[in-house]
């Protein structure tokens, strides 16, 4: 009786795990073999080509290290086609981001011919990638310290912009008072960039650091209250009348049934909030703030260094995506509940 | 002795129950759903209300539940009135309404963690998992269970908490016709087993007939009980019984829709 009731839906369910398991692998053509390694190792093989036609014309030390870099990515695509030819999970992470790769290191030579190569872009606003590459690891320290200064600055006041933001918003959403008194003030406050707020910030607090803070918490702070207090009050009242029938009082019915059920808005303000926060904290290190990599892009385009300018830039790329990608990560799991999110 | 008392305490009184709501074309009046409601079940009786959608029949499972207050008029449970929602009074309605973002195990739990009794009947989950059969699912989640699998896991909810009154808001309504007649006879398996006060609503006749002791059917706009009939076929019923047919055309021809309409 259960099996005939559930029939299909437990054979999607064993479908959706049985895809995320290796299967047999099945046989492959020679030509399918190639398209998994392939694209990444001629890509590079161009690269290294494109490189040394280039590299007569730039001062050694630059060249040395993006060959080394070159040889190395070479290296490393070699070895994974040889080990994917016994494992079969890498050879289908091969031949889903193959391309992707390929097709990056096909920009990398495109910008070294654009710049190095038929110096089409004026310098030194624009150097190679070999002279990025040098920056990177030139001033790999500094960067690394902007890097630590910026994660401990954006996590402080995103922290406290989160906290702040779902504190408001579920007192926003649940009670009517707060909410006829709160909505005007976020309707008026909430809508101006914080980063409209620095001259005033500079003036009122003694730290650069402090007000820096405070602004990425007011930045993160107006979405995080929005999506909360719209997702707490947009509770489907059929869920807090069972919770109802079932015994429950206050304290359950807001944390055990209207904040769960707000979580997919919850995520959305947090999703908003980071972004804010990301421009905020760039900003605010650019004109305040003595560290961090908006002040490091700043500095260094001061100097007239742009290799740097693009270093911290990549630099920038990767941490605020690792950042965005850690939030996705903690969406998923805790809203597994939930069918059909957006894969980040 | 103890026990008759027991029984006494869950028997439900309803007396002279109106209920109005704004009217939504026009708020400044109020429209009159429920009038005069007057309706009195034993303990462990299985009552099925049955009428035209719009006669008020949802509306008066909320004032039972405590979801709504009336107008005017009584609701009682053994000797105490209705003041509010309370887990002493369990409400299925027909979407399932199960908390997505919990298992099945925590959505049966979710009643006893509400009332802060959990850890004390822990015990009780897998009885109540059990009794549904569902044990195999308890860590699925509700969008993984078909609509007869979730309804379950609803009345197991509902019935953890024990409750004197269970109110079914017509629970089988969205499920096809074969799940459907299986879950008639596990809600009354679940029923004898416990012999809980049940208030059905349902616009299935056959349902009302082959469920209820009693059909109370009523009449729309304003809602009011036109007539109450007695079944007193032995169980357990045969749906394709002479007796059940022949209540079945008596109470279609009380609602007006018996084969010989009149041609216009």
């Amino acid at each position: 009786m259960l099996q005939s009731e559930t029939g299909p839906r437990i054979a999607e369910v064993d479908q959706a795990w049985t895809e995320g398991a290796p299967r047999q692998a099945p046989v492959v053509s020679r030509a399918a073999s190639l398209r998994t390694w392939l694209p990444v190792t001629a890509a590079t093989v161009i690269c290294l080509g494109a490189h040394w036609f280039v590299s007569t014309t730039e001062p050694p030390a630059e060249t040395r290290s993006y060959f080394i870099f070159l040889w190395s990515v070479l290296g490393v695509s070699i070895v994974l086609a040889a080990a994917q030819v016994g494992w079969p999970s890498l050879r289908r992470w091969m031949r889903q981001m193959g391309p992707i790769f390929a097709a990056a290191l096909l920009v990398l030579v495109g910008w070294e011919l654009i710049t190095a190569g038929f110096r089409w872009l004026p310098l030194p606003y624009f150097p190679s990638p070999a002279g990025v590459f040098q920056s990177l690891i030139n001033d790999r320290a500094l960067l690394f310290d902007s890097t630590w200064h910026s994660l401990i600055l954006l996590l402080g006041g995103y922290a406290l912009g989160v906290i702040a933001g779902l504190i408001s918003g579920i007192c926003i959403g649940w009670s009517s008072p707060v909410r006829y008194w709160g909505m005007p003030v976020l309707k008026v406050v909430g809508p101006i960039p914080a980063t409209a707020w620095i001259p005033l910030a500079m003036v009122v607090s003694p730290s650069a650091v402090f007000s820096a803070a405070a602004l990425i918490a007011l930045a993160v702070w107006f979405p995080v209250t929005m999506l909360t207090a719209s997702g707490i009050s947009n509770t489907r009242a059929s869920y807090l009348d069972v919770a109802r029938t079932l015994g429950a009082g206050r304290r359950y019915l807001i944390f055990r049934v209207a904040i769960p059920a707000a979580l997919p808005s919850i995520f959305i303000g947090l999703f908003m909030g980071l972004g804010a926060s990301f421009l905020t904290l760039v900003v605010a290190e650019t004109v305040g703030v003595k560290s961090g990599l908006g002040w490091y892009v700043a500095w260094a385009q001061g100097w007239a260094e742009y290799g740097k300018v693009f270093a911290a830039l990549i630099i920038m790329a990767a941490f605020f995506s690792t950042i965005m990608t850690v939030l996705f990560k903690v969406r998923d799991r805790v809203l597994v509940w939930q069918k059909g999110v957006i894969k980040w | 002795m103890v026990a008759e008392s027991a029984m006494e305490a869950s028997s439900l009184r309803i007396r002279e129950v109106r209920k109005s709501f704004p009217a939504p074309d026009d708020p400044a009046t109020r429209r009159l759903a429920l009038d005069g409601i007057s309706l009195s079940l034993a303990a462990g009786e299985l009552v099925s209300l049955v009428g035209p959608s719009g006669c008020g029949k949802s509306t008066l499972l909320r004032l039972i539940a405590g979801l709504d207050s009336p107008d005017s008029g009584e609701l009682m449970v053994g000797a105490e009135s209705i003041v509010g929602p309370n887990a002493e009074r369990g409400l299925v309605f027909q979407d399932p309404n199960l908390f997505p973002w919990l298992t099945v195990r925590r959505n049966i739990e979710a009643g006893l963690a509400a009332r802060h009794v959990l850890h004390e009947n822990r015990h009780e989950v897998d009885e109540f998992m059990r009794l549904v059969g569902l044990e195999s699912f308890a860590d699925a989640y509700p969008h993984h269970l078909s609509g007869g699998m979730a309804q379950r896991v609803a009345l197991a909810r509902a019935l953890i908490n024990h409750p004197k009154v269970l109110l079914l808001d017509e629970p089988l309504g969205a499920l096809d016709a074969f799940t459907r007649m299986r879950m008639q006879d596990e809600v009354l398996r679940l029923w004898q087993a416990r012999r809980t006060t049940m208030l059905l609503v349902t616009h299935d006749i056959d349902e009302a007939i082959y469920m209820s002791d009693r059909i109370v059917i009523m009449t729309q706009r304003p809602g009011r009980i036109e007539r109450t009939i007695p079944v007193a076929l032995r169980r357990p019923r045969d749906r394709s019984s002479a007796d059940f047919l022949q209540l079945r055309g008596e109470i279609l021809e009380l609602l007006h829709f018996a084969g010989n309409a009149v041609a216009i």
